[in-house]
């Protein structure tokens, strides 16, 4: 059996960014991955905060290929036929270095990867890790298709279903209420008409995210992301939240019904659909978090649960980069105590609990119990489009003051127990 | 837009052999039937028979179906080396 010092499985963001930090250790490393090349196999909505990244990975962003920077965020909420949108404009996001960009995770990925193998680290793509080699607990090497290999320490990073850390032993069952599904297509469209439309500089990029009656009720959102040439748009579900919906409808669907809406479709006339794609997202929380070492492994990104759902936006992609790079600074330190057991690597559970990773996850940890709740997805985005309808309409008929149709709606829609009840569990987020 | 011409917009190597297996036994007992509607590709559906199937051909490759089926039926794995989706854009 070959043996190598570091096998890292899976070459998305975690894994490169844990190569990345290994790379001029003077370590072995190489990293598996098991489509035809890093990025191929991942999906982001999306969107990439840099400011949290900049302290881990300084030197990583001048070239990288991201989309384009954000400076305008759209909130949107959508009623069965009418939606209120909030613009918000800051120029400390139109100032560098700049704080959020748009992402296409094929492109970024493949450049990430491009670059680890030039620092001397072997990136291999269509090698799929199908196993674990254990010596009792201690995991000594992983099994592909076709070969064993050998290392002091595996890195599963293997992404949100991993096998790996299955395996290993040190994940729960899945359960639906832990995952939301997120599927968008990617539209193709001129820099300029993104520009026109969204009222944007050259470069400059929006974020619009949406609740409401798009996903009737059930947990979740759409997102719409301005690329450099394209649009990124789809839909967010939790999936319990989908499996208890009824009556019973397929949920592709929603997105169709979703670019039908006049709010998108003016958005994306004329442009090209050329890509389906979809994602799994993490939504355990801090409570469901596997335990992300043992014997000879450590467990990175996704596949250690480190995604977060913040309401107005999901993470996921930082934690998976800055988890990799503490990965990477554990082994570093493990080499030089030459000790891989779970003793020594425990210090990456250590250095996972001091960054602003599990900061925020502890922060956030009740924002799943509210996001439960069904009328923040039907009841009040219908209610507020409502008022401002009411507001803004005439009609044959003599217009009401604007106090009582302000005063009148609010009583309707907002003044009553229920909404009492959760405005007190809204404190929580 | 039909959520076939979706997919055909798609990058797949297609392997012979299916990654997704479903145990029939379970399916015959479920009433819910949470793949049908979770698949954001459409893969799922009931043959004249009245048995579930799924084309695994046009797989996203989510793992969606494995997470919604809380009866475990759905026995999900990666494909193999250089099959399956390949994202262009991501």
């Amino acid at each position: 059996m070959d043996k190598v010092d570091v096998i890292i499985a899976g070459g998305g963001l975690a894994g490169l960014s844990c190569a990345y930090e290994l790379a001029d250790s003077g370590m072995t490393v190489i990293v598996l991955e098991r489509g035809d090349f890093s990025g191929s196999k991942n999906v982001t909505g999306g969107r990439i905060y840099l400011a949290p990244l900049r302290n881990y990975l300084p030197d990583l962003w001048k070239a990288a290929p991201l989309e384009r920077h954000v400076t305008k965020e759209f909130i949107t909420l959508l009623g069965d036929n009418n939606s209120t949108t909030f613009e918000f404009y800051g120029d400390r996001f139109n100032r560098e270095p700049y704080p959020s960009y748009t992402i296409l995770r094929a492109k970024f990925d493949r450049w990430l990867a491009d670059l680890v193998s030039e620092k001397g680290v072997f990136v291999i793509p269509q090698k799929n890790v199908k196993g674990l080699i254990k010596e009792g607990e201690k995991v000594v090497g992983v099994k592909t298709e076709d070969e064993e290999i050998g290392a002091d320490c595996v890195v599963a990073a293997d992404g949100i279903l991993s096998f790996l850390a299955e395996k290993a032993g040190l994940r729960q069952p899945f359960k639906p209420q832990h995952f939301a599904l997120g599927f968008k297509e990617v539209i193709a469209l001129n820099s300029n008409i993104i520009e026109d439309r969204f009222r944007l500089g050259e470069k400059e990029g929006a974020a619009q995210l949406f609740v409401g009656t798009l996903t009737k009720g059930i947990m979740g959102g759409g997102f719409l992301y301005t690329n450099q040439e394209s649009l990124s748009l789809g839909i967010v579900v939790g999936i319990h939240s989908l499996n208890q919906r009824e009556p019973r409808e397929e949920v592709y669907k929603f997105l169709d019904e979703f670019k039908d809406r006049p709010e998108i479709k003016n958005l994306t006339k004329g442009g090209e659909v050329i890509e389906y794609s979809a994602h799994l997202i993490s939504e355990g929380g801090i409570h469901n978090k596997p335990k992300v070492y043992g014997d000879g492994i450590l467990i990175t990104g996704d596949a250690a649960g480190l995604g977060l759902n913040m309401l107005v936006t999901v993470r996921g992609m930082e934690y998976a980069m800055v988890s990799g790079v503490l990965a990477g600074r554990t082994i570093k330190m493990a080499k030089e105590k030459n000790d891989f057991s779970a003793s020594t690597l425990a210090y990456y559970e250590k250095l996972l609990n001091e960054s602003f990773i599990l900061k925020e996850m502890s922060n956030y940890q009740k924002t799943l119990s509210i996001l439960e709740n069904e009328r923040l997805f039907s009841t009040y985005p219908q209610a507020i489009s409502d008022l401002f309808e009411k507001v803004m309409r005439v009609d044959e008929n003599p217009k009401e003051s604007l106090y009582k149709t302000v005063s009148q709606e609010l009583k309707k829609n907002f003044f009553n127990l229920q909404t009492f009840k959760d405005w007190l569990q809204f404190r929580k987020i | 837009m039909k959520i076939t011409e979706k997919l055909a917009l798609d990058a797949f190597k297609n392997d012979k052999d299916t990654h997704i297996t479903l145990d029939q036994k379970i399916c015959h007992t479920c009433k819910e039937r949470f793949c049908i509607y979770a698949c954001p590709a459409n893969l799922y559906s009931l043959n004249e028979k009245g048995e579930m199937g799924v084309e695994f051909a046009g797989c996203l490759e989510c793992g969606t179906c494995q997470i919604a089926c809380i009866y475990g039926s759905v026995k999900w794995e990666y494909p193999r080396s250089g099959f399956g989706v390949q994202y262009r854009f991501g």
